[in-house]
């Protein structure tokens, strides 16, 4: 099978990979660019763990190919700090207590982030809403909604 | 050990840049070749075997595709690669055909909405298509290239039996009209699953309502349901039932009775046939009083 060229921009650096053309973007991000903070859990487009921004909006990284993503710009967890500095939703996700296991976290980050950025100010509902594709299994949510509501505070 | 976390079968990525070319690339390798946007069912039934191909076939550059447009006249078009979310965001379908936003934000999250098509969720055949009724109530009609140059097939004649559409090897759906909504309709859809959002569906019902002068009872309901039989289907007896007597809470009832009537469930892992036949009427019924309550008015 003939590999694809792509030339795409992740967490802000242009990337040139050659992938598989049956290839995920989230194999991708792992195996070719070493980017292991966005997970793989169902590989079915349900638990959210391998969230990601693509143009800036939320995508499963599992439902997309990498054959598809010359010319996007990819933003996973690794790219939410600047310059050192955790974003806000990091930070508040640590201080709500957001984190047990970890392994949704950079899924349930990303959305949120993708979340705030369209709705700066929601309601605990629409938090609620825009996380249902974020499965948790660890904290039962709440103190992640918490940390989503105290994000849209700063 | 079954490996938990398949990659997707080997495959190839095409491209195609015109319609014409996307037909005959299709047409050659039938069987063996599909068209996608998102993926979001492909890859799934492609991860667990269900599905076998050699090719993927991308419909996100071609002719058409990408556009979302509303003509006063013509009504409402919508490309095959336009994403769930941006319908649900579009202000004339928000303003004109605001049930088809309840339907496309009950499906699945958000991620999956900026992948997941209204094409796609019509192509892929699914008996429980959550946006699928409310295109069926509105009489909606697909914009087919195929190797014959363009057709259009409305979609009350789409569909075959699960998974299975009248399409032929080389057609490709490019979009969907749906006329413009009858002056003062109101829509719900009332969906069933196992949790309040992002299942799929037990039950859909979706129900449109308006005045009408051709009727007896002087409104016209359309009644659409999934996941209630082998493809979605529109209730015509339910709907007679309407057109015919004068609207009362009885006369509801008696319409949900006949819907229930009207299906053919089957048992799986989401619910039972009798458990589906029960909500049908209820949610019908609920449906119906909901619409009937904003009409009346």
């Amino acid at each position: 099978m003939a590999l694809q060229h792509i030339t795409l921009t992740v967490n802000e650096l242009v990337e040139t990979v050659d992938v598989p053309q049956n290839m995920t973007l989230l194999t991708m991000l792992r195996e070719k660019l070493s980017l292991t903070g966005t997970k793989n859990g169902c590989t079915a487009g349900e638990c959210g763990a391998c969230t990601v921004l693509l143009n800036g909006e939320p995508v499963n990284s599992c439902m997309v190919l990498a054959a598809e993503c010359d010319g996007v710009v990819i933003v996973t967890v690794e790219g939410l700090a600047k310059n050192g500095k955790l974003s806000n939703i990091q930070e508040t996700i640590i201080k709500t207590g957001g984190v047990q296991c970890g392994f949704c976290t950079p899924g349930m980050l990303i959305s949120a982030t993708a979340l705030l950025e369209r709705n700066p100010h929601p309601t605990e509902q629409e938090v609620r809403t825009a996380l249902v594709g974020n499965l948790c299994r660890c904290t039962g949510y709440f103190r992640i909604v918490e940390a989503v509501k105290e994000a849209a505070k700063i | 050990m079954i490996n938990p976390h398949p990659g997707l079968p080997e495959l190839e990525y095409i491209k195609p840049t015109s319609l014409e070319e996307a037909s005959k690339f299709l047409a050659a390798h039938a069987g063996e070749a599909r068209p996608f946007s998102g993926g979001t069912d492909c890859f799934v039934r492609l991860r667990d075997g269900v599905l076998k191909l050699n090719y993927l076939v991308d419909v996100k550059n071609l002719d058409g595709t990408k556009e979302i447009s509303f003509d006063p006249k013509k009504g409402l078009t919508i490309g095959a690669a336009v994403t769930m979310n941006r319908v649900a965001v579009n202000p004339d379908v928000i303003k004109h055909y605001s049930n088809l936003v309840e339907a496309v934000n009950s499906v699945a999250s958000y991620q999956l909405r900026n992948r997941a098509t209204i094409i796609g969720n019509i192509c892929n055949a699914s008996p429980a298509g959550d946006t699928i009724g409310t295109c069926l109530a509105l009489d909606g009609v697909l914009n087919i290239h195929g190797m014959s140059g363009s057709k259009q097939i409305p979609l009350n004649s789409f569909f075959i039996a699960p998974g299975k559409t009248v399409l032929q090897p080389g057609d490709i759906v490019v979009s969907i009209t749906l006329p413009v909504p009858p002056q003062g309709f109101f829509g719900v859809y009332k969906k069933l699953g196992r949790n309040v959002i992002s299942d799929l569906s037990i039950v859909g019902v979706t129900v449109l309502g308006y005045p009408s002068k051709e009727t007896a009872s002087g409104y016209k309901f359309r009644i659409a349901l999934a996941s209630v039989a082998p493809v979605p289907f529109v209730a015509s007896k339910a709907e007679a039932v309407l057109a015919e007597k004068k609207i009362t809470p009885d006369v509801i009832k008696e319409a949900a009775q006949a819907a229930m009537d009207s299906i053919t469930p089957i048992d799986d892992v989401r619910g039972s046939a009798r458990y589906r036949k029960y909500m049908v009427r209820n949610l019908t019924r609920e449906a119906l009083t909901e619409v009937w309550s904003k009409l009346g008015k």
